[in-house]
C-alpha cells in the first residue's frame, strides 16, 4: 500500500516534470493563457479610463478574466496527447491516476504562475488596493484549485470529443459557475477590508467545492481516460 | 512464468461486429501471429490484448506464476509497437525514453537506453527531437520504447512497417530473441513475418 501510494506520487511528478517539459518547448498553453489575460486586462484598463470602478464590479472583472484564462489554456493538457497521438503510450506505461494528478498538479501551476502576474498587474491598472490581502490570497488560492480541477477533468472529458473548442466553456461554465460566484463574493469582501472571520463561509464553500470536484475527478477519470 | 489467457472475444463499434469468439492461450517461449484483411480487425485485437480497447464480449486474463495479474498492473507486462502509438515529437529521443523508463519504475536507465539505441541502430542520434526523426527511425524507436522494460510479452502491430532493409534485419532479429524465452504476438499481412507464430489466427467475419 506505502509503496503503491509512494509510485502513483512519483509518476504524477514524472507526468507533471514531462508536461513542464514540453510545455517550456512549445509553449502552447502559457502563451495562450497569458495573452488572453493580458489582452482582457488591457481592454478594460482602457475602457475604464481613469474612473474607480465599484469594488463588487472589480471583483466580477477579476474572476471573469481569470475564468476565461483558465478556459483559453487548461485544455490543451489533454487535447495536446490526444491529437499528437501520445495519450495510448501514456495509457500504456501507467496509471490512470498518476496521469490525471500529473496534469491536474500542471494546471494548478499554470493557473498560480499566471495569477502572479495579473493580479498585482490588475490592481495597479485599476487603480484599487488589496483590501484583506489576507482574505484575498486564500479566496485566490481556493478558487484556483477549483478552476484547475474543473479544467482538468472537463478537458479530458473534450479531448475524446470532435468539437474540442466550443464544448470546452459550455461544460465547464455550468460546472465552474459555484466557484465563480463564491470566489467573486469572497473577492469583493476582502477588497472592502472585511475580516477572514467574516469571509469564512465563501471559504468553507470554496474548500467543500474543491474537495467535491477532486473527488469526483478521481473517481470518474479512469472511466473516462479509458473510455475508447 | 507468464501466460495469457483468451476466451470468445469478440468487439464490436456500435453496431458493428468487427470480429468474433477470438480464443488463444499462450505461455512464455510461444508465439502468436495474427492475419487478416485490412479492416478485419487485427490492430482493434492487439489493442484489446494490451489493454488499450475493452473487448465487448470475452474475457482476457494475465498469469503470473498461476496468480491471476490485476487489471492496474498489466502495463509493466506488456511492451508494444504499433503505428498508432507516438512518441513525444517535442522532446529528444533520449528524454522520451528516460520519461517512459522513470514512469516505469526504472530510474534514468540512460546504459540500458544507450544499449538498445545502439541495437536498433540508433547511436549518436539520441540527442535528436523526435520531430527531425525520419518515419524509419521513429519505428527503431517505438521498438527501443517497448523494450526498455524487458517485457515478457511483446505485441507488434505491423513491425517492420517503414524500415529498411537494415532496419527490417534489426526487426527479425529482436522478434526471435523474444520468442526464446517471451512472449510474441505479431500483427501482420506480410506472409514473410507469418512464421514468427507458433499459432496462427486469421481474424474477419
Amino acid at each position: 500500500m506505502v509503496k503503491r501510494t509512494f509510485m502513483l506520487v512519483y509518476n504524477s511528478l514524472i507526468v507533471f516534470q514531462k508536461d513542464v517539459q514540453l510545455e517550456f518547448r512549445t509553449r502552447f498553453s502559457i502563451n495562450a493563457i497569458i495573452l488572453f489575460a493580458i489582452t482582457t486586462l488591457t481592454a478594460i484598463s482602457f475602457s475604464v479610463g481613469p474612473a474607480k470602478l465599484d469594488i463588487t464590479i472589480l471583483s466580477a472583472l477579476l474572476w471573469i478574466i481569470l475564468f476565461f484564462s483558465a478556459m483559453t489554456g487548461l485544455s490543451h493538457i489533454f487535447v495536446r496527447e490526444e491529437e499528437q497521438q501520445t495519450a495510448d503510450t501514456l495509457r500504456l506505461v501507467t496509471s490512470p491516476l498518476a496521469v490525471f494528478l500529473g496534469k491536474w498538479l500542471f494546471n494548478v501551476v499554470l493557473l498560480f504562475a499566471l495569477e502572479i502576474i495579473i493580479v498585482p498587474l490588475f490592481f495597479i491598472l485599476m487603480n484599487t488596493s488589496g483590501g484583506n490581502s489576507n482574505l484575498l490570497l486564500m479566496v485566490l488560492f481556493l478558487g484556483s484549485l477549483g478552476l484547475s480541477t474543473v479544467s482538468t477533468i472537463i478537458a479530458a472529458i473534450i479531448s475524446q470529443a470532435s468539437a474540442r473548442g466550443a464544448l470546452f466553456a459550455v461544460l465547464a461554465f455550468p460546472i465552474s459557475l459555484p466557484i465563480i460566484i463564491t470566489s467573486i463574493h469572497g473577492t469583493r469582501l476582502a477588497l472592502e477590508g472585511n475580516s477572514v472571520s467574516t469571509g469564512f463561509s465563501d471559504l468553507q464553500i470554496l474548500i467543500s467545492f474543491f474537495i467535491v470536484i477532486l473527488t469526483v475527478s478521481i473517481l470518474t477519470f479512469e472511466f473516462i481516460w479509458k473510455s475508447n | 512464468m507468464v501466460k495469457i489467457k483468451a476466451t470468445n472475444l469478440s468487439k464490436k463499434f456500435n453496431e458493428r461486429l468487427i470480429f468474433k469468439d477470438v480464443r488463444f492461450e499462450l505461455q512464455s517461449r510461444q508465439s502468436l501471429v495474427v492475419t487478416g484483411q485490412n479492416g478485419s480487425g487485427k490492430t482493434t485485437l492487439i489493442r484489446i490484448i494490451s489493454g488499450l480497447l475493452s473487448p465487448t464480449e470475452g474475457k482476457l486474463v494475465f498469469i503470473k506464476d498461476n496468480q491471476e495479474i490485476e487489471l492496474q498492473q498489466i502495463f509493466a507486462f506488456i511492451g508494444l509497437v504499433g503505428p498508432y502509438l507516438q512518441l513525444y515529437n517535442n522532446l529528444t529521443a533520449m528524454e522520451n525514453l528516460v520519461f517512459f523508463s522513470k514512469i516505469r519504475g526504472l530510474g534514468t536507465n540512460k546504459s540500458k537506453i544507450l544499449e538498445l539505441t545502439k541495437q536498433m541502430g540508433l547511436a549518436g542520434r539520441e540527442l535528436d527531437y523526435v520531430k527531425n526523426y525520419s518515419s524509419g527511425m521513429i519505428q527503431r524507436l517505438k521498438f527501443v520504447f517497448a523494450l526498455l522494460h524487458e517485457p515478457p510479452i511483446l505485441l507488434v502491430d505491423e513491425p517492420t512497417s517503414n524500415l529498411d532493409e537494415k532496419g527490417v534485419e534489426i526487426v527479425y532479429g529482436l522478434l526471435n530473441k523474444q520468442m526464446e524465452d517471451k512472449i510474441l504476438i505479431v500483427a501482420t499481412n506480410n506472409p514473410e513475418e507469418s512464421r514468427f507464430g507458433q499459432t496462427h489466427i486469421h481474424v474477419g467475419l
